[in-house]
């Protein structure tokens, strides 16, 4: 399968604390890459990299085979290739739930208003939100304002999606509704890049897990390698933290 | 009751062109505290260590200083002192500018730190570049976020033009007071009449300002 996005010798530095340490990272077609790791290792900061919320001090990142300027128009023409889903709280809240995910196509894709709205209502109809179109996000539950922000990202038609903690700051029982429409992108073949504290839906997700620590891959592998077989202590003793045997 | 000293005369229509100059000095303060308290505000939120320097002291002055104090030192103050002849009108104006700038400037610094800097990322994440970014997405909050707290100021600032009478310009209270003087014969009870009017002209000049507010603020609730 061809490959969509190539990280290379990515370095990174918050005021001389090395953050990402010459990080190198392929992704194919259609591949779903899940990124573990403590917190702090640099997981979130690997993302923010690649679409340039962050600088970078050193590497590049390829898109396409095309390398991604740092100037801030291209940045623009970048981002609408590279959708991005965060922690929370990431909603407009002065605008409803419908006109959140029109602004971007309508604004910047420059698409007619109905076709735009057209496509919201599908997406919203698939992950069962469709009657909460007029709603304003603060009338929404935590994870179907995540659904929301998902089908935002979506409807811009990225070709890499890029998933930061998104149900970190859920309630557990919302966790479930937003990592089904997360499964179901996957099964359809979506390229996407996911951070998760997630373990079980790592396993369920990934094509292949990357274990990150000090802003290096310290372990990549298959879910089956890597949960059933991890090769290093470090991976080890981390994902014995998630069992209470 | 004394409402009847209104009927004589032009009396009323004086006491109403007495609120027409209270309502012309604090529009035109209102307007240029509102532009340049924008600017000002905008320049806080740069985080410039100067500029928040000057702005502490500024502000700290406003607060401390009673208005009637910096009316009196700009109206008697200025001739003596810079020989500039400033008429009444132009130094209630500077006043109110001066302490209406300073604290619009405040509301709009915390109504900008109160964005949360994931709004502007996930707007920028969406590919929308920076003026779009303000355009569709900070402004129209910061907006939202602002008019009820400056409706407050503008209203404090229309009340707190009653001072000015004090520097000589006949608006509304000081037509009140002439009027009382006047009559103070055939109506001795004008007092009573005279206030209350002037009572209900404040109000009711300041209350639908405070209506349009609460309203907004229930709007924009989301």
């Amino acid at each position: 399968m061809e490959e969509i996005l190539k990280i290379n010798n990515l370095s990174k530095k918050f005021n001389d604390i090395v953050v990402l340490d010459n990080l190198s990272l392929s992704v194919k077609k259609g591949e779903v890459v899940v990124i573990v790791g403590p917190s702090g290792c640099g997981k979130s900061t690997f993302l923010r990299c690649i679409n340039g919320l962050e600088d970078i001090d050193e590497g590049e990142v390829l898109l396409d085979g095309e390398k991604v300027s740092r100037n801030k128009k291209n940045l623009s023409k970048t981002r609408e290739r590279i959708g991005m889903v965060f922690q929370s709280y990431d909603l407009f809240p002065h605008k409803n739930i419908l006109q959140n995910i029109t602004l971007a196509p309508i604004k910047v894709k420059k698409r007619k208003k109905a076709d735009a709205e057209e496509e919201a209502l599908k997406l919203l109809d698939r992950v069962g939100l469709l009657s909460k179109k007029d709603s304003y996000p603060r009338q929404l539950s935590g994870g179907q304002k995540q659904r929301v922000a998902i089908i935002r990202a979506l409807i811009m038609h990225p070709e890499v999606l890029l998933l930061d903690e998104i149900t970190a700051a859920l309630d557990p029982e919302m966790v479930r509704e937003v990592l089904d429409v997360v499964l179901s992108l996957a099964k359809e073949g979506r390229t996407m890049l996911i951070v998760t504290h997630e373990m079980a839906f790592a396993r369920a997700v990934a094509d292949r897990l990357i274990f990150l620590e000090g802003g290096k891959i310290v372990e990549e592998g298959s879910p089956a390698e890597f949960f059933d077989n991890p090769k290093t202590e470090r991976l080890k003793s981390f994902l014995q933290t998630f069992s209470y045997e | 009751m004394g409402f009847e000293v209104l009927l004589k005369g032009n009396n009323f229509i004086r006491l109403l062109g007495g609120l027409g100059v209270a309502l012309y000095i604090s529009l035109i303060s209102v307007a240029i505290s509102i532009v340049f308290g924008i600017i000002l505000g905008a320049l806080m939120s740069l985080k410039n260590p100067v500029i928040n320097a000057f702005s502490r002291v500024y502000l700290e002055i406003v607060r401390i200083m009673p208005q009637m104090v910096l009316l009196f030192i700009v109206y008697f103050g200025a001739t003596k002192v810079l020989g500039i002849n400033l008429s009444a009108e132009v130094s209630a104006v500077i006043v109110f500018s001066f302490w209406g700038i300073a604290e619009m400037s405040d509301l709009v610094r915390g109504a900008l730190s109160g964005i949360d800097r994931i709004q502007y990322e996930s707007s920028m994440a969406l590919g929308m570049n920076t003026m779009q970014t303000y355009i569709h997405v900070i402004i129209p909050q910061i907006i939202r976020r602002l008019i009820p707290l400056s409706i407050n100021l503008i209203t404090r600032m229309i009340k707190t033009t009653s001072l000015v009478m004090m520097i000589g310009i006949v608006e509304v209270l000081k037509v009140g007071q002439q009027i009382i003087e006047a009559n103070r014969k055939s109506s001795p009870n004008a007092a009573f009449g005279v206030f209350a009017t002037i009572f209900l002209l404040y109000f009711l000049a300041c209350y639908p300002i405070s209506v349009l507010s609460k309203y907004l603020e229930k709007k924009w609730e989301n």
